[in-house]
């Protein structure tokens, strides 16, 4: 969304692994992924210094706005508004863009919008694009689909371009490079970017406009741009993209072909709703009170701007998440990352760990959000909801009020559902049942509690156990577990 | 006041001494503390993991042990909230309106929550001589929203020197079965909350939550921290003659 000295900025976000693409692998689970990123100490600091600097800011913007909390219940209602009549906002906009000059396209699932899209560039006759990347182009894949055809794809933010010369993913859906300090930002574009100043130093701004410079060249002879906006007003038709380093607003007048991915749920029904949102966006993304730039299109003209305009809405699952009376309040979210920078667990793993698990968007709104829209049949999508201490500082911040921990919890419901029906219960489930059967009456719960501390303390000594077996194992890993007393407390109380 | 005490399995079978504090405490202020020992787990676990099914089982179990009571408390900050947030949301998780009735005519309080707010105490009589820290957990933070009760009823007692924890809001990374499934990421974010209890100087961290504690008091001890984990319970109910 915006800019600073830490984050290089843009709306964006985890690359090729987006989606539902074909050859895709057998992804990790979140926890492996999570091992290898926390020994990545460099990745490790980053985030560190830059979700503070980041909780920093939010805390002092959204302290100035003495009617935050208003701001934030309007932005639940505006969004809910909108989803519990998605189907006529849609229709609107549709009718809106269409009448402005534009197309719009419909597509279920990632692979029809990557059908749409290239199709629209080849009919171009065009071999070269440049694409503001977002949320949504990550996860329909179009990178790779783009590339697959034969077409060269260029980024519009330094940050995209520092983390694909790097040869890495983003570790954030904003802010891509941010789990990389400048120094080797600096040293990625002397190795890998023509006609990087050779006296480049590594400071952010130096480093801001010397991939300024390099982007730019190929954003003045772009006649193809591929964007993903934030919002869409259904009464206007017009597509909105708040965002910090400009290179959305370039696609304004340059490109002839304007092509703009969007989820079906990014529809605002009317500028009264806009106006709320574009309150709580910037002030929830980077602290700032409004974003550097806040773009729209509508439609197109014969003066300036681009001649051929199309909207693609995505689906991809987002109308099985609206389905789910609980699940549904994920589809609110605005892309703030508000609920990253707050995040212990993210601030650790970053967003590769996510990535993993099969999700675009990572930190706690990935968590819910990946398994919401996918699923959580594929041990990737199952682990997300897990991916969590359920500390509630995401849900405190959201700025239209997600229940971030209680959709989690939801899902972890689900989760175990759908592991019900499996011929053999997992170990798991087999204990936390035998554990609930023990404890529903106080006739099984009490000889099966004298026997749990009879083991547990011939597994002690010195007053703590050191190790423990089974699923429990892990505890003892780097935790020591007091042995417990001789004497429960009901047994004290009883004899005191 | 006739109180019931929910002591919560957890504290039960590993932290005896907590429900004897909240006991005696209560007691001492006045209070005729019974004990129903047909009381077992809230269900917690179970609903935070997922077993929803399980959860709503024992969730009914404990509207029935507890459903005669006027009045509960707990020293477990998270089972006061799943009781108070979880259990209407078990109910239509599993379609039990009856359990939703019940789960509403129950008066649970947090062990701090009816000192300050029913009893109105803050000075409790209390005397520990030891320099203390106070973790605020995730649940008294952020969904009980206990604020600065823990540290009103802290700072009244005698002898007691409170330090300053830095980045105190943060989680300690217990969460549950997040610290047996996602291990390596707990142990990451216990490691930061010890560094930070050291950096306090404290020779006590204290918190209104045993699981919590046993978390950080289980990697304080593996590391042989020099600081011991204590429930506030049992800082409250120290006093000059029980020492």
């Amino acid at each position: 969304m915006t800019s600073g000295p830490i984050p290089l900025p843009m709306p964006r976000v985890l690359g090729a692994l987006g989606g539902t693409g074909p050859g895709e692998a057998a992804r990790p689970r979140f926890a492996t992924a999570a091992r290898e990123a926390l020994a990545d100490t460099g990745q490790r600091r980053s985030l560190r210094e830059s979700m503070a600097v980041l909780r920093g800011r939010r805390e002092a913007a959204t302290a100035e706005a003495a009617d935050w909390e208003e701001l934030r219940e309007a932005g639940r209602a505006v969004r809910d508004r909108s989803l519990l009549s998605l189907d006529t906002h849609l229709e609107t906009l549709e009718g809106a863009v269409t009448d402005a000059g534009g197309t719009v396209h419909w597509a279920a699932d990632a692979a029809e919008a990557r059908r749409i899209v290239v199709g629209l560039v080849r009919a171009t006759g065009r071999s070269e694009v440049i694409e503001v990347r977002s949320p949504v182009t990550r996860e329909i894949g179009l990178d790779r689909a783009l590339a697959g055809a034969g077409v060269d794809v260029a980024e519009t933010g330094a940050a995209d371009l520092a983390v694909r010369l790097a040869g890495e993913r983003p570790a954030h859906f904003l802010l891509p490079a941010v789990h990389r300090d400048p120094a080797e930002i600096r040293r990625t574009f002397l190795r890998r970017m023509p006609g990087a100043p050779s006296d480049l130093t590594d400071d952010p701004r130096e480093l801001a406009d010397a991939a300024r410079a390099h982007l730019r060249r190929r954003l003045l002879s772009a006649d193809v741009a591929v964007i993903g906006a934030a919002f869409a007003v259904a009464e206007t038709g017009t597509l909105v993209m708040p965002e910090g380093d400009g290179g959305g607003r370039m696609c304004l007048t340059l490109p002839e072909t304007l092509i703009c991915v969007l989820g079906i749920e990014q529809v605002v029904p009317c500028w009264r709703d806009m106006e709320i949102l574009l309150q709580l966006l910037p002030r929830s993304a980077t602290g700032e009170r409004m974003s550097p730039y806040v773009s729209t299109w509508t439609g197109v003209s014969a003066q300036d701007g681009p001649r051929d305009l199309h909207v693609v809405l995505l689906d991809n699952g987002r109308t099985a998440a609206l389905a789910d009376e609980v699940g549904r309040a994920a589809l609110r979210c605005i892309g703030c990352a508000a609920c990253l920078s707050v995040c212990p667990v993210y601030e650790r793993t970053g967003g590769h760990a996510y990535a993993a698990g099969g999700s675009v968007l990572s930190g706690p709104i990935g968590a819910i959000w990946t398994p919401q829209t996918r699923g959580v049949r594929g041990a990737a999508e199952a682990s997300l909801p897990f991916a969590s201490t359920l500390c509630g500082a995401c849900g405190d911040v959201c700025p239209v009020k997600i229940d971030i921990p209680g959709i989690l919890v939801h899902l972890r419901g689900k989760v175990v559902q759908a592991r019900r029906h499996r011929p053999v219960p997992p170990p798991e489930m087999a204990v936390m049942r035998a554990l609930a059967w023990a404890m529903g009456d106080r006739r099984r719960y009490e000889p099966a509690l004298r026997q749990g501390v009879r083991w547990a303390r011939l597994l002690s000594r010195g007053g703590r156990i050191r190790r423990l077996p089974g699923l429990l194992g892990k505890w003892t890993e780097a935790r020591d577990l007091p042995a417990p007393p001789r004497d429960p407390f009901r047994v004290r109380w009883r004899e005191r | 006041m006739r109180v019931a005490l929910f002591v919560a399995c957890f504290n039960d079978v590993l932290f005896p001494r907590t429900g004897e504090a909240v006991a005696s405490l209560l007691t001492r202020l006045g209070c005729e503390v019974s004990f129903t020992p047909e009381q077992t787990c809230c269900g917690q676990m179970h609903w935070s993991t997922g077993y929803q099914r399980e959860a709503a089982g024992l969730a009914r179990g404990f509207t029935e042990v507890f459903g005669p009571q006027d009045v509960v408390v707990t020293p477990a900050a998270s089972c006061a909230t799943t009781i108070r947030d979880a259990y209407p949301r078990i109910a239509e998780a599993t379609a039990d309106p009856g359990l939703a009735g019940a789960a509403a005519r129950l008066t649970v309080y947090e062990l701090t929550e009816f000192l300050v707010d029913v009893l109105g105490v803050t000075d409790v009589g209390a005397y520990f001589p030891h320099r203390v820290a106070y973790h605020p957990t995730c649940h008294s933070l952020r969904a009980l929203r206990l604020g600065d009760r823990p540290l009103r009823l802290l700072r009244a007692v005698r002898g007691l020197e409170l330090a300053e924890l830095p980045a105190a809001e943060e989680c300690c990374g217990f969460g549950g079965a997040f610290a047996m499934k996602n291990s390596d990421v707990s142990v990451a974010m216990v490691a930061d909350k010890v560094r930070h209890i050291r950096q306090s100087s404290a020779d006590v961290v204290c918190a209104v939550d045993n699981s919590c504690l046993a978390h950080i008091g289980g990697a304080l001890s593996r590391l042989r921290g020099g600081v011991r984990a204590m429930h506030l319970a049992e800082i409250l109910a120290a006093t000059e003659a029980s020492r």
